[in-house]
């Protein structure tokens, strides 16, 4: 899947991470990863949870051919359903720990405690390029 | 609606008054109707069982974020424990008649009546939700739909053709065993009544796995209806959706599974299921549009006002509801006058402790939902969406203050934004106005979800176009969020894989057997 989305033409400001983390993010992934080798992250979307982003044991969560690859985070990588990607390209995510248990099959970030996605605006060429899937819509 | 005004939302519900207006006493203190044991175990075979583990998690109550009791952290030994009893039960309970197991259903039925209010309390406890649309609709809808499905298996036939003179094809509907199901946190009692009714109306049991938020309400129903219910046939494992759902959905010694909840874990539980080689069904929500044509403004009468709730209608149950109509497409012609009126409505929403009658939206359900609504908002204002009223947390004073309450919120802005496009499963509307029908439609199903919709017009023939042009599961036309059995209800495109809340229903929890017969005497005469 080499359909990484090249910097356009001339660019040449520095690119902010698509995908960043916390401290306590980076820390509760680095303890899953000592416990379950490596895990993922899937954004969701739907009823309750939904736009949390899941984590999971690798090979847990089969991941499709299609699936857009974010960025990655300590290792780990953040994957979003391709037909999400039109509303979410322009968006820097910042994963982080809040308290309260995780719903759905989502691993816990530590005792009681869950990952979140937090959202900045901002506009997808100003953003590292998607690792993997299809390639932004061009900036208007 | 003022606080004298009956709740309409569930409309076909009947209205059955309450003793009192008075606000009802929280869980577990003195003069409350409703006992709390410090500690709830899980309900296998009949009977309440430690987890094998032994572990136990708090449930807080959002009202005031404060502990309500334990539950057990279950783990996925105890799935296997559940799943024990459930098989012990399933030949029974299959060769249980229909008279019979309709009695059963209809004995559950009576006993939620019966403990209507106790029940309506414990949940408006647990999750938040204004105890007026728990005594309204959650457990009068969850009696009913049990009724319902205990007369739809009585009805359900099965089939005989005759291939040929001598050759006959009977069909007989078989239960498949012994199914899993999942429950969403936003109606604890009334979504499992959803998946249990059908399922056992079908001659199967059930290992029920509720929601973590919300997993002591379904522990107080089945208080209530165990008793009517052979042991075994309802099992109910409290624990993390990590250790149990996973167990539980991952499982051979399930026959189906069924989830309500977000599309990862949606498709996880596809996944699983096509690796067991077992039918699912899963509900995975939405964000329905709810359309105003200008002919609602011809003529200021009691249809506009049932239009100008139509649209308020999203803050029913806070927002947390799979078929929220959460943005509303207003025809511009209309729209300055329209959203006036409705605005002038919400700012009269009666927000505070959900155990007040009067209560119109209590909390959301926990301290993460609270989380991501604020989120939602940020980003809505981050996209340039114009907040119209709310936007933020209210202040609450007291023992409220704990709690996780939400301003009804309103945001204008255009369709492509995420506020838009995404479900914040919170009392936030998304507003954008439409130019003609063929617009409407266009916005309407730009959207990867189509659960539920709302059309709202004068014009009989432009609401039968227009609801037959939406892709969504259910249209409500010129009404919103009434959810009778007999109604069928799941979505198209990611919303799910399904229906539930139908007679149809029988059919997904159930095996066909094909019995072909030859009358004939005489061989093939191949050999």
């Amino acid at each position: 899947m080499a359909s990484a989305a090249s910097p356009p033409a001339g660019a040449d400001r520095p690119r902010a991470d698509r995908v960043r983390a916390t401290p306590a993010a980076l820390a509760a992934i680095a303890r899953l990863r000592a416990e379950h080798e490596d895990v993922l992250f899937y954004l969701s979307g739907g009823c309750c949870d939904g736009s949390l982003p899941m984590c999971f044991a690798d090979g847990d969560l089969v991941v499709g051919d299609l699936d857009v690859e974010l960025g990655s985070v300590g290792g780990c990588p953040l994957f979003l359903d391709p037909r999400q990607l039109a509303v979410w390209q322009d968006t820097q995510v910042t994963l982080d720990v809040a308290d309260g248990e995780p719903e759905g099959f989502s691993l816990p970030a530590g005792p009681g405690q869950h990952f979140v996605a937090q959202s900045r605006v901002c506009p997808s060429d100003e953003l590292t390029p998607l690792l993997r899937g299809p390639r932004p819509r061009p900036a208007a | 609606m003022s606080s004298a005004a009956k709740p309409r939302a569930t409309g076909t519900v009947p209205e059955t008054p309450t003793k009192t207006n008075q606000v009802y006493v929280p869980p577990g203190l003195p003069g409350s109707l409703v006992q709390v044991k410090a500690r709830y175990d899980n309900y296998v075979g009949g009977r309440w069982v430690a987890p094998v583990k032994g572990q136990y998690m708090v449930d807080l109550s959002p009202v005031n974020g404060k502990p309500i009791c334990e539950v057990a952290r279950s783990t996925a030994e105890d799935i296997e424990v559940a799943l024990d009893a459930a098989h012990g039960a399933k030949d029974a309970w299959a060769a249980t008649s229909l008279t019979d197991r309709a009695r059963v259903l209809n004995r559950i039925a009576d006993l939620i009546d019966e403990h209507r209010e106790m029940l309506a309390v414990t949940e408006t406890w647990e999750n938040g939700k204004p105890v007026r649309e728990t005594l309204a609709a959650d457990l009068p809808l969850a009696a009913d739909h049990f009724r319902y499905f205990a007369g739809a298996t009585r009805s359900l036939e099965g089939t005989s053709t005759e291939i040929d003179r001598d050759t006959v094809a009977y069909h007989f509907h078989e239960p498949l065993g012994v199914v899993g199901q999942i429950i969403p946190f936003n109606f604890p009692i009334l979504m499992a009544a959803w998946k249990l009714a059908p399922a056992l109306a079908a001659g199967n049991c059930a290992v029920v796995k509720p929601a973590s938020p919300t997993p002591w309400s379904i522990l107080k129903l089945a208080e209530v209806v165990g008793s009517a219910i052979p042991p075994g046939v309802l099992n109910i494992v409290t624990g993390p959706g990590a250790e149990i759902g996973k167990a539980l959905a991952t499982n051979p010694r399930i026959a189906k599974v069924a989830f309500t909840g977000e599309t990862v874990t949606g498709r996880l539980v596809l996944q699983y299921a096509a690796q067991n080689i077992i039918p699912s069904t899963v509900e995975l929500g939405g964000k329905s549009p709810n359309l105003f044509f200008e002919d609602v403004l011809d003529r200021h009468d009691e249809f506009l006002d049932k239009a100008v709730e139509g649209l308020v209608l999203y803050a029913f149950n806070k927002g947390e509801v799979c078929t929220c109509p959460s943005r509303a497409l207003i025809q511009a012609s209309i729209y300055d006058e329209f959203i006036g009126r409705c605005l002038d409505r919400i700012r009269k929403i009666r927000q505070g402790n959900p155990l007040d009658p009067a209560t119109q939206i209590g909390p959301q359900v926990s301290q993460q939902q609270l989380d991501k609504v604020a989120s939602y908002v940020e980003i809505g204002r981050q996209e340039g969406a114009e907040v119209l009223i709310g936007g933020r947390r209210p202040t609450m004073e007291g023992d409220l203050a704990g709690g996780y309450y939400y301003l009804p919120t309103v945001l204008r802005g255009e369709n492509r934004m995420r506020v838009f496009q995404e479900e914040i499963f919170g009392p936030v509307l998304a507003v954008t106005t439409f130019r003609d029908e063929a617009d409407a439609v266009r916005i309407a199903n730009d959207t990867l979800y189509g659960l539920g919709a709302g059309v709202w017009t004068r014009d009989g023939s432009r609401a039968y176009r227009v609801g037959r042009a939406i892709k969504a599961g259910r249209v409500w036309t010129n009404c919103y969020h009434l959810y009778p059995a007999g109604a069928a209800f799941g979505g198209y495109k990611i919303s799910g894989v399904g229906r539930e809340n139908h007679r149809m229903m029988l059919e997904e929890y159930s095996e066909t057997k094909n019995l072909l017969v030859s009358y004939s005497p005489r061989p093939l005469g191949l050999f």
